[in-house]
Parts: C-alpha cells; structure tokens; sequence
C-alpha cells in the first residue's frame, strides 16, 4: 500500500446501523415503531398485570372508565373487563395477524416465483388462478371459508392467508421477470445449479424487499378482516377480539359507548402503526426509490 | 373481419376472451367449495321435510344427479351456472336468481355512490397535497388518509350512528326507506338518499385514503416530468397546468387501482349493509352464511365475479381513452 490513508474510504458502517439510519430519518415511521411496541408490549404482559382473563366477570356490569382502579377502563353489560379485553385482543390480533401474513407469503412467493421464473403455460396456469382470486370479493370468500370450516381460530387465520396471497404473488412474478434473465442468473445457471437453487438462494434474496414493505400491509389487512370477522360474530367465540368486543359494545352504544370506543381506537392505531412501520421500512430498504 | 373493426373494439373484445378461463375457474372453484360443505341440496330439503326413509332419499339423489360421477356433476354445474340458473334456495323458498335480482339495485347503488365519493374526493385532495407537498396542508391530508385508511368500516359506521342518529337524530339508523311512509316521487329520493348517507360515508373513507394516497405520488411523479416543464416554459398558468397538462396521465394508476378494487368493495359491503340493515348483496351475504344457504352464497360469488369482470373490462376501457401511447390492436 502506496496510497496515502487518506484515500481510502471510512469503512461502511454495519447493516443494521445504515438500516436503522435511514429508518428514523422519518419521524412518522417513528411513531408508528412507537405505537408498534406499545402493542407488542400489550400482547406479551395481557394477564401479567391485568386482572387475568377477559371474558370472566371482573365487576359490576357497564362501569364507567375511571370510576373504579380494578376495571380501569371500565367493564361492559356483563362485567368484563375492557382493558383485560384490550390487552388480550392486541395478542390474538397480533397472532392472526402474523400467521395470516406468513401463509400469506408463503402462497404468494412459490406461485409468484413459479410463475415468474418459469413464464409460459406454467404462468399462464398461475396467473389465471391468481386472477379468479382477485375477483372474487376476498371478504366474501372468507366468510364462505369460514362458514365451510367453522370458526376456529386456526382455520380463520389460515382462510385469512388463503384470500391476500394475490398481490404478493403478483409482486414476486413481477420481480422474478425482471431478474431471471441478469447475469449471475445465468451464472448459477451455467454452473448446473438447480432450478430450486436458483429461485430461492439467488433470485428469492433480491426479490425479498419490496415483499418485506408489502407484508406491513398484509398484516394490517389481516386484522381488519379478524376484527370485521368477529364484530359480526364468526370469529372465535373462546377468544378476547377487539372486533367481538365493538360488536358486543353495540348493544349499549347508546348508554355505554365506551364500551366500543375503546377497543374501536385499539384497533385503529395498531393497523395505524402498521402503516408508518411499512413507511420506515420502504425508506430503510429502498432508499433509491422515489417517493 | 377484424380489419374492418375499430381498434378500440378489437382491444375490448380481446380482453373479454382473456376474462373466459378466469370466468371457468371461478364456476369450478364454487362447485368445490360446495362439495367441500356439509351437506348438499338432498340432505336440505329432507331436512325440511323432517326426514325420509333411505329409499326416498336415494331416488331424489338421482333426481338431482348426485349419484352421478364427479365430471358430470361439474359439467351440469357449469351450464346451469352459465344461464344464471343458480338453483333453489331452502332459506328464501325461491330461485337463487330471484332472490339476488331483488338485492342487487341497492348494492350497486351504494357502491356507485361509494366509489364516486371516494374517486373524487382523493383524487382533488391527493392532487392538493401534491401541489403543495411538505406543506402543512399536505401533512394535515396525509393524517387524514392515513387515520382513515386504519378505521375499520364498522367502527366508523357505529360512530356515525351514534353521533348523527343517537345524539343528534338526524339520520334514519338503517334501512333504505322509511316503512310505511310511502313516499313518492321526489320525497322518495330523498328518503333513499338520507338512508343512504352514512352508509356511504362509511364505505367510501377508506378507499378515499388509497386514491388520496395514489394520486398524490402520481400528480408528484408527472410534474416532474420533461412536457410539463415546457408547458410552463411556454407559459401555462399553474392552474392550466393542472387541469390540461399533468391530471389525464396522473390519473392512469388510479383508474386501474379503481378497477383493481372493485372486488374489494363488494367485500366491504357486507358489513356496511349488515350494520345498517341494507337489503343487498352484502347483507344477503352475511345471512347465507349464517343460515348456511350454500347455493346463494355460490350465486353471490358468482355474480360478483361477473360484476367484477364487467368493471374491470369497463376500466381497461377507460385506461385506453385515458391513455394514447397503448397499443390497442
């Protein structure tokens, strides 16, 4: 080495770091991170610091909020808690939320990448598939799902996924086309690395970011479904929901509107903070992209 | 004969052979999910009879070709549904068709009241925020997009009737007319439009945020472009420019998102008509899957599939008015 140190470049910082750089360089994204933890600190402590479990009697029917410290937010014509219901709802919609999205996912990268990766009959097969997928009406054919399985959890989470795998899948196939024919592509290719090799370690990897940015989206999707779901009462009846206890809260609205309101704002800022996190993680992960 | 056809034609009946397989695979998809619920047509109407000895029940199984195999089923299934024959429904004690002609006007009608909102408000409003981006008018309607884009339509309906109908009693809780009152003639419409106004409202807010959104980044994207900077070069007042030179092909993705969600909107429509007691589609929907009436349930999926092709072919339509630089043949 000749060259005088000046000339050589400060080392890139790690990853993470230039992630996390870009990522709070949007206040809003912020925010939404904020509200995200609030959540996820919901879901984890919900019967830790709370009067355990939300669809027992826990005081006098439809206390007002801030009237007695063992039901702080009040309870509803049964004498069940609200904020017991609120933090065990942010856990169920949370859960829903992340399975659906992974089954989500899941269906949208394999026909996506297939389809894609392959092109011809095989996209032409896919595409039509995905096609009758979106013109269905997805809330109708969940609740067909769901009056067909019945309302189990499990089976609403996985009828979740089975209708938003379309628009992944469309993002994938759109990804593969352009990148199935670059270079290392045909590399891998020449050096007989098989097909599955080159869909999921070489092409999947640069195809993930815009996915990662669309799954925020997904998972807010999924628990406004989950929550329409149980406000008509198909969801799961063994469960706490935030859209049971709006449905619930609709008998009182009119003396006890809280009852509905609460649960109401629970589910807006949590898909709300969905919205800013998918924000923070477009400006982290595409940062060339103009917005 | 092509060649005496006009391009646009030709382009729209293209489109219209490409919908066919989507059309197909919708028909086998409802005959599979009704062979995936319990029960069928036979076992229905033995239950309302109360049961029937074995014999009986086997001769109406071959009555109804349900002794036959698999393809042959299907094959019935889908020429049945291909002349909007959708069978008898148990719960109505009518045809299918029928009881879905009935329903479909009020759908339709709020969700064309719906999306019109929801277009031209976003679209004024996404244009604004573009036109002033980073400002504080710009901040105030992103807030609002993003808050109605997380209000589930539910809640937001619930909210309304409480403010507009508990508290201030301004408008009718649910319903489309008010019964026994017999309006005619103009005071007819009226009632229609006042029962119609919160339900609409609670539809619209959240597409209203996507189309705001869209069209912001779109209105931001074409300004920037090489045309529009010589059209001010030249002179174009701001406004001018607006209206003649960056809206028509700011509005490209919007229009197709419009298409896209159509679907999507009909879904949504279930829990608005459910909420405010709306005899349509939705509403019709959720009863079919509460009472478990799979044959209209199927009927509904299938006639929302056809809307839903017609609107979409409807946009491709538009798409190409809107767009000059698409190859039409």
């Amino acid at each position: 080495m000749t060259f005088a140190d000046t000339e050589i470049a400060p080392p890139e910082p790690p990853r993470y770091v230039m992630f996390w750089r870009r990522y709070k360089r949007n206040r809003a994204a912020l925010l939404g991170l904020v509200l995200f933890v609030l959540v996820v600190l919901m879901a984890l402590t919900a019967g830790l610091i709370d009067p355990g479990d939300p669809l027992r009697r826990a005081g006098e029917p439809l206390t007002p909020p801030f009237m007695n410290w063992d039901t702080p937010l009040g309870t509803d014509q049964l004498g069940r808690d609200v904020l017991s219901g609120v933090f065990y709802g942010a856990r169920i919609s949370l859960l829903i939320g992340v399975v659906a999205t992974l089954v989500a996912i899941v269906i949208g990268v394999v026909i996506g990448a297939l389809a894609g990766y392959f092109g011809g009959w095989v996209d032409d097969v896919l595409m039509r598939i995905t096609e009758a997928f979106q013109t269905i009406p997805n809330f109708v054919l969940l609740l067909t799902l769901v009056a067909i399985m019945g309302s189990k959890i499990e089976w609403i989470t996985l009828a979740i996924g089975i209708v938003s795998w379309t628009a992944p899948a469309r993002m994938v196939r759109a990804e593969f086309m352009s990148l199935r024919h670059r270079e290392f592509v045909d590399a891998a290719r020449n050096l007989g690395v098989s097909n599955t090799s080159i869909i999921f370690r070489e092409i999947l990897p640069n195809a993930l970011p815009p996915i990662v940015v669309y799954a925020s989206v997904i998972m807010a999707l999924s628990i406004l479904m989950e929550s329409a779901l149980a406000f008509l009462s198909l969801g799961d009846p063994n469960y706490a929901s935030w859209g049971n206890m709006i449905g619930q809260g609709r008998a009182v609205l009119r003396s006890a509107p809280y009852c509905a309101v609460i649960p109401g704002i629970a589910i807006i800022l949590t898909v709300l903070s969905f919205s800013l996190l998918g924000e923070g993680l477009n400006d982290a992960l595409n940062p060339r992209q103009k917005k | 004969m092509t060649l005496h056809m006009p391009p646009i034609l030709t382009y729209a009946l293209r489109r219209l052979i490409q919908a066919i397989p989507v059309v197909i695979l919708i028909m086998i998809g409802t005959f599979l999910l009704l062979k995936l619920a319990p029960g069928d047509t036979v076992d229905a109407l033995v239950g309302d009879m109360g049961g029937a000895d074995a014999a009986f029940i086997a001769r109406l199984r071959a009555e109804y070709g349900l002794d036959q195999p698999i393809w042959v089923q299907l094959w019935r299934y889908m020429v049945k549904l291909a002349s909007f024959d959708f069978g008898w429904s148990f719960v109505y004690e009518q045809p299918v068709a029928t009881v879905l002609m009935d329903r479909l006007g009020t759908t339709l009608m709020l969700m064309a009241a719906s999306l019109s909102i929801a277009f031209t408000a976003g679209i004024v409003l996404g244009a604004i925020a573009a036109r002033r981006a980073y400002s504080a008018t710009d901040n105030l309607i992103s807030i609002l997009g993003l808050v109605f884009y997380a209000t589930p339509s539910f809640f937001l309906s619930l909210m309304l009737m409480l403010v507009f109908s508990v508290k201030l009693g301004w408008l009718p809780v649910g319903g489309i007319k008010t019964i026994a009152a017999f309006y005619t003639g103009w005071d007819h419409v009226w009632d229609v439009v006042r029962h119609l106004i919160m339900p609409t409202t609670a539809l619209s807010l959240i597409y209203l945020a996507f189309y705001l959104r869209l069209m912001r980044a779109s209105v931001m994207e074409v300004a920037d472009l090489d045309y529009v900077r010589t059209a001010r070069a030249k002179g174009a007042r701001e406004g001018r420019l607006m209206t003649h030179h960056i809206m028509r092909n700011a509005l490209l993705p919007v229009v197709t998102l419009l298409g896209l969600q159509f679907s999507t909107v009909l879904g949504g429509s279930i829990v608005v008509e459910t909420i405010f007691t709306l005899p349509g589609l939705g509403q019709l929907a959720y009863q079919s899957v509460v009472q478990r009436d799979m044959n209209t349930l199927m009927g509904i999926i299938f006639l929302c599939a056809i809307i839903v092709v017609v609107v979409n072919f409807l946009t491709d339509l538009l798409y190409a008015r809107l767009d000059s630089r698409i190859e039409l043949a």
